[in-house]
């Protein structure tokens, strides 16, 4: 678990880790228009940071990924989520206020039917999108590392 | 003799999920599907969003959402926990 | 038994297939994927149940022309179904570790021997 993996797979993480990046952060956005959303957004960027994870061992990721930093960016996401829920307070909880109304995220109008998707659209949507993206990918990002940190120390002792 | 009494009740268990399976309704024919067809009549107009399962998970039902965030949250936190102890050790 | 109703029996054949794994099984991981089974079979059974016959995606992007979509309720709800059984998986676990490094065995009916 300390030293990782060969050159060939170190040299091939190099070159995925950043294309899957993209691919999670596309799934996370585009919730509203195809298929995906937060959850499954985030796992995919959470198995981006898990490959790095394996690839280079517990060693050479110590300095980078701290899991308290990782814990507190997760607790920040739940209150967001939280947070969009009290937006609509007024006629419901989780009222969707901003559908159909205004420039943030509630544009023109969407036409019915089968059609190419529109971006700007959906209400708090989009926003509840990010925040439980941000929450699943840290939150799992933190269990993976506190898991191979914790068996490394039990190890060495 | 524990172990037979195990055996006997994971077959009766066994064979009576297999029953069950064997004799449900026809498979692709949703017996109650009034809710969906709101759903699915509605989404674009009243969430202005083209995903309806989306729709579905955030916005007609999101209280589910916040009891399944609120279990991923309790799930980080207890996993954090008990492997705090050593690194507390580790410094 | 007609074969119109085998995805039913393929679900139901994973959920007995991981009761029979954590109940004959001593060591301490195999009662771990026992349980991670148990909750596939379940997850499959729930996206099973909301299927229309020649319907597609409920999804409006690029849509193809049919006039029947299949129900979204069923596939929200297994949505936070797997987020729980990874919750779940993550605590059992992290259990596992912490008794191997307590005990020194990941043996069942070792752990429930030594008491104390």
């Amino acid at each position: 678990m300390n030293t990782g993996m060969s050159v060939i797979v170190r040299t091939i993480t190099r070159l995925v880790y950043g294309p899957a990046l993209v691919f999670g952060f596309y799934v996370i956005m585009h919730g509203h228009l195809t298929p995906g959303g937060g959850f499954q957004g985030g796992a995919v960027v959470a198995s981006a940071f898990a490959l790095l994870l394996v690839a280079f061992g517990a060693a050479g990721v110590k300095g980078h990924l701290n899991a308290h930093l990782l814990q507190t960016l997760e607790e920040i996401g739940a209150l967001a989520f939280l947070a969009l829920g009290f937006v609509g307070i007024g006629t419901a909880f989780f009222y969707n206020l901003l559908a159909n109304s205004g420039p943030l995220f509630g544009g023109p109008v969407v036409p019915l039917g089968s059609n190419s998707g529109v971006f700007n659209a959906g209400g708090t949507l989009p926003l509840m999108n990010w925040a439980v993206g941000l929450k699943v990918m840290t939150g799992i990002t933190a269990i993976v590392i506190a898991m191979l940190v914790g068996a490394r120390k039990e190890e060495s002792e | 003799m524990k172990k037979a009494i195990i055996l006997v009740a994971f077959l009766f268990v066994a064979a009576f999920l297999l029953l069950a399976a064997t004799s449900m309704r026809p498979f692709g024919e949703p017996s109650f599907a009034d809710m969906d067809d709101y759903f699915i009549a509605h989404t674009q107009a009243e969430v202005a969003a083209n995903n309806a399962v989306t729709a579905v998970v955030f916005d007609y039902r999101g209280f589910d959402t916040l009891g399944e965030a609120t279990v991923l949250f309790a799930a980080v936190v207890g996993v954090l926990a008990l492997f705090r102890k050593l690194r507390e050790d580790e410094r | 038994m007609s074969m119109g109703n085998l995805p039913f029996v393929v679900a139901a054949l994973l959920v007995v297939f991981g009761i029979y794994t954590f109940l004959f099984k001593r060591n301490l991981i195999k009662l771990v994927i026992g349980v991670s089974l148990v909750e596939t079979g379940v997850n499959l059974f729930l996206v099973t149940l909301g299927y229309r016959t020649g319907g597609v995606a409920p999804i409006w992007t690029f849509a193809p022309k049919a006039e029947r979509m299949v129900l979204p309720t069923p596939q929200a709800l297994t949505l936070t179904s797997i987020v729980i059984g990874l919750a779940t998986t993550a605590l059992l676990l992290s259990f596992a570790v912490f008794i191997h490094r307590h005990y020194g065995t990941l043996d069942a009916h070792k752990v429930k021997e030594l008491q104390g």
